[in-house]
């Protein structure tokens, strides 16, 4: 019996050291957000990354707060968020070599139909203060995320101070896009998603988009290689080929293939000759 | 596969053995030599299998000295016991005499051989792949026999093996262990049957609540005992 | 995988990508419960019988841990892992590797409380007649583990279970990623965040139908061998 036993031991370990040792060798793990991973985007983009160069890329999908902390940790070779401030901050502090404009969306706010704080056809800073004048249930990503760190920027330049005029009606789950829908959905509340992961979600039950189209909902990512002075094992050939390729005419073009339902998700913008 | 050292004599001085509150073996001297069956007879609870557990180093005495072949502050080399309900590996028989077969550091290329022979001697060679724990009672105390006996041991101690078992069987355990006092193993026996008694013993060793009464050939016991304990117990009555 | 499938299309298609997140579930899961078997067992019966100063305060804990949470076991083996972590320069992390160390951890626990009380309850009936063959606690522990096996496929079962179902622990130390480290609990969670629900529920109904299949296998395994020998 023992001799059965130590073979299947050896059987199984070498079943999960093996593949590790073949995948290691052409691939680059990517910190990046929810929504660019919600929306479906990387399903659609990283094949055509892989035929092209043979390259695997490996998405960890974290709010923009946690890829960051993730790339500091030095457990990323490449990062690809959204929220420009907390990225010019990464490569203040020498953890990012330079930071690149991949593309753009804009956020919508959704809510319910039936709309209890009259929001509709408002522009976003009207929006925001009839909802916290009316106390009507709104869903935050709470999580650092570039979403989050969106909103937040929202609420201020609408003059409210969201930390001290947060009430019940104010619920902060920590979780991705994707939850935030579900439970804007399940109370009826409103909330701020980018326009990709709308467009790909499917369990909307009775929320519509209320406010779009304001240019202070304008949404841009971008993306860095974590710096192999810190890290020596980044792997920098390879995470910079991604970072080429993406901002390249060949990577731009298609990004702006994506398509759900013949509606483009991402807006490529890379400065031309970077 | 005779080691050096013996265990014999088998020797308690003024030994004692409590359990918490319980006294359950009284100052007990007396020796246990080469030569025919030695068993061990009393009332329920006068501690017969204590006794037995203690000559084979399972439990030690709360006062006084047990020695093996003049070694003391050791454990029995040469000893087996069989108790009165054995435990059955859960395997076949063959292999639980090979286990103790291998416990006994009997090795390997041996074993084959010897555990036929040694479930020959006890009448279970038909049986020998049948898991032990669907041998029928008296079955599976002839199988504690022979992985006892497969220690080839010098001392072999007994706890009231037949006290389960139909006339058939008893019959059966009875021839074993006869064979075996003959081929020079020292058989001590607790028995309840004194017909048992006069059937297997050299001497007899009467115990009640844990002290020792008596200690006689056979037949001296039997017809001729020195205490009254003894007596009532010899007529049948309740020894309290 | 499609979003717009059910996930018994999935299956009669044969979907490779859905096949992909089974069998790295199972190999996760299965890899775990053999070390954590391997490391629990022999722990738990050495800890049944032998008495030590101690003793009684590692039985307590090995029983609390049984209540580990998933994340937080999770979070751990992540710190340990990180780049930035001690064992950093082994580059697990993200890998099923990681998952498997971090389910082992989760479910030793479990495996070992469980083994300790069966060879507890086992070493009372079994005490006289070993120490009686003068069975050293080496072979004692093989032995009394060999005895209790049908029990102890029980244990093995509970730590399978509780592997299968967690989330928590795969999902930091794996990260969920496409193609790479995404098992069947994990894509359960996606889904639901996508707003998938009836694709969720339905491979949350595929998930249980496979913890039911390999408890079925245990248990024939079971009465087959019990039919062949002891």
């Amino acid at each position: 019996m023992s001799l059965r036993l130590w073979s299947l031991i050896v059987v199984v370990t070498l079943g999960i050291a093996a593949p590790r040792a073949v995948a290691e060798e052409r691939s680059i793990v990517v910190a990046s957000t929810t929504s660019t991973q919600d929306s479906g985007l990387f399903g659609y983009l990283l094949p055509i990354f892989k035929a092209k160069t043979g390259i695997d890329v490996k998405v960890v999908a974290q709010g923009t707060g946690q890829a960051l902390d993730t790339a500091r940790r030095g457990d990323a070779d490449v990062v690809f968020v959204h929220a420009k401030a907390q990225e010019e901050k990464f490569v203040a502090e020498g953890y990012g070599v330079k930071r690149f404009d991949v593309m753009y969306n804009d956020f919508v706010l959704v809510g319910p139909k039936s709309d209890p704080a009259g929001v509709k056809g408002k522009d976003i800073e009207a929006a925001l203060k009839a909802i916290s004048e009316k106390a009507a249930p709104f869903v935050s990503r709470g999580d650092r995320s570039g979403t989050h760190t969106a909103e937040l920027a929202l609420w201020k330049q609408a003059g409210i101070d969201i930390a001290a005029a947060k009430g019940p009606w104010y619920r902060e789950i920590g979780q991705g896009m994707g939850a935030a829908l579900n439970t804007a959905n399940a109370l009826n509340a409103y909330v701020l998603s980018d326009r990709g992961t709308w467009i790909s979600f499917e369990n909307r039950g009775d929320l519509d988009i209320l406010v779009q189209g304001d240019k202070r909902l304008f949404n841009q990512y971008g993306v860095m290689l974590v710096n192999p002075e810190k890290y020596p094992s980044v792997k920098k050939q390879l995470g910079q080929a991604f970072i080429d390729w993406l901002t390249s005419p060949e990577g731009q073009a298609a990004i702006a293939g994506y398509k759900i339902g013949g509606q483009q998700l991402f807006f490529p913008d890379a400065e031309k000759g970077s | 596969m005779r080691a050096p050292t013996s265990d014999l004599p088998l020797v308690l001085k003024g030994v004692s053995l409590s359990s918490g509150e319980t006294q359950i073996l009284r100052d007990l001297s007396l020796a246990i030599s080469p030569g025919a069956p030695t068993l061990i007879v009393g009332p329920n609870g006068s501690g017969k299998t204590s006794l037995l557990r203690l000559c084979m180093g399972l439990v030690s005495p709360s006062a006084g000295r047990i020695s093996w072949g003049g070694r003391t502050d050791a454990m029995p080399m040469r000893c087996a016991i069989v108790f009165q309900r054995p435990v059955m590996l859960r395997r076949s028989a063959a292999a639980n005499v090979a286990y103790a077969l291998a416990q006994a550091r009997v090795p390997d290329r041996a074993r084959g051989e010897r555990v036929a022979h040694l479930l020959d001697r006890v009448g279970l060679a038909d049986l020998a792949e049948r898991p032990a724990r669907r041998l029928s009672g008296g079955e599976q105390q002839r199988l504690a026999l022979a992985r006892a006996l497969a220690r080839d041991p010098e001392i072999l101690l007994l706890d009231e093996p037949t006290a389960n078992l139909d006339p058939t069987a008893t019959r059966a355990v009875e021839e074993i262990v006869l064979k075996a006092a003959e081929s020079g193993v020292k058989i001590v026996m607790a028995s309840h049957d004194l017909g048992q008694v006069r059937r297997l013993a050299g001497d007899v060793i009467f115990l009640v609540r844990g002290a020792l009464r008596e200690r006689k050939l056979v037949i001296d016991f039997l017809d001729n005992p020195s205490t009254p304990e003894a007596s009532a117990f010899l007529r049948g009555d309740l020894v309290i | 995988m499609s979003d717009q499938s059910s996930a018994w299309q999935l299956i009669l298609n044969g979907d490779a990508v859905l096949f992909a997140i089974v069998r790295l579930s199972l190999v996760v899961s299965l890899s775990a419960v053999a070390f954590a078997a391997l490391i629990g067992m022999p722990l738990g019966a050495l800890l049944a019988f032998s008495r030590f100063r101690g003793r009684s305060f590692l039985v307590v804990l090995f029983n609390a841990l049984m209540g580990l949470p998933p994340v937080v076991a999770g979070l751990a083996v992540y710190l340990l892992l990180s780049r930035s972590g001690p064992l950093g320069p082994w580059g697990l992390l993200f890998t099923p590797s990681a998952m498997v160390i971090a389910q082992t951890i989760l479910i030793t626990p479990i495996i070992a409380a469980l083994t300790r009380q069966t060879i507890e309850d086992l070493w009372a009936e079994y005490r006289d007649e070993l120490s009686a063959m003068g069975v050293g606690p080496v072979a004692r522990m093989m032995t009394l583990l060999w005895e209790a096996r049908y029990s102890l496929l029980t244990a093995l079962l509970a730590g399978f279970g509780r592997a299968a179902a967690e989330v928590g622990a795969v999902m930091i130390v794996g990260g969920n990623i496409d193609g790479f480290t995404r098992t069947m609990t994990t894509t359960i969670a996606l889904e639901t965040s996508k707003g998938n629900l009836p694709l969720a529920m339905g491979l949350g109904l595929v998930l249980v139908t496979i913890v039911l299949a390999v408890n079925a296998a245990a248990w024939g395994t079971r009465v087959w061998a019990e039919r062949q020998a002891a």
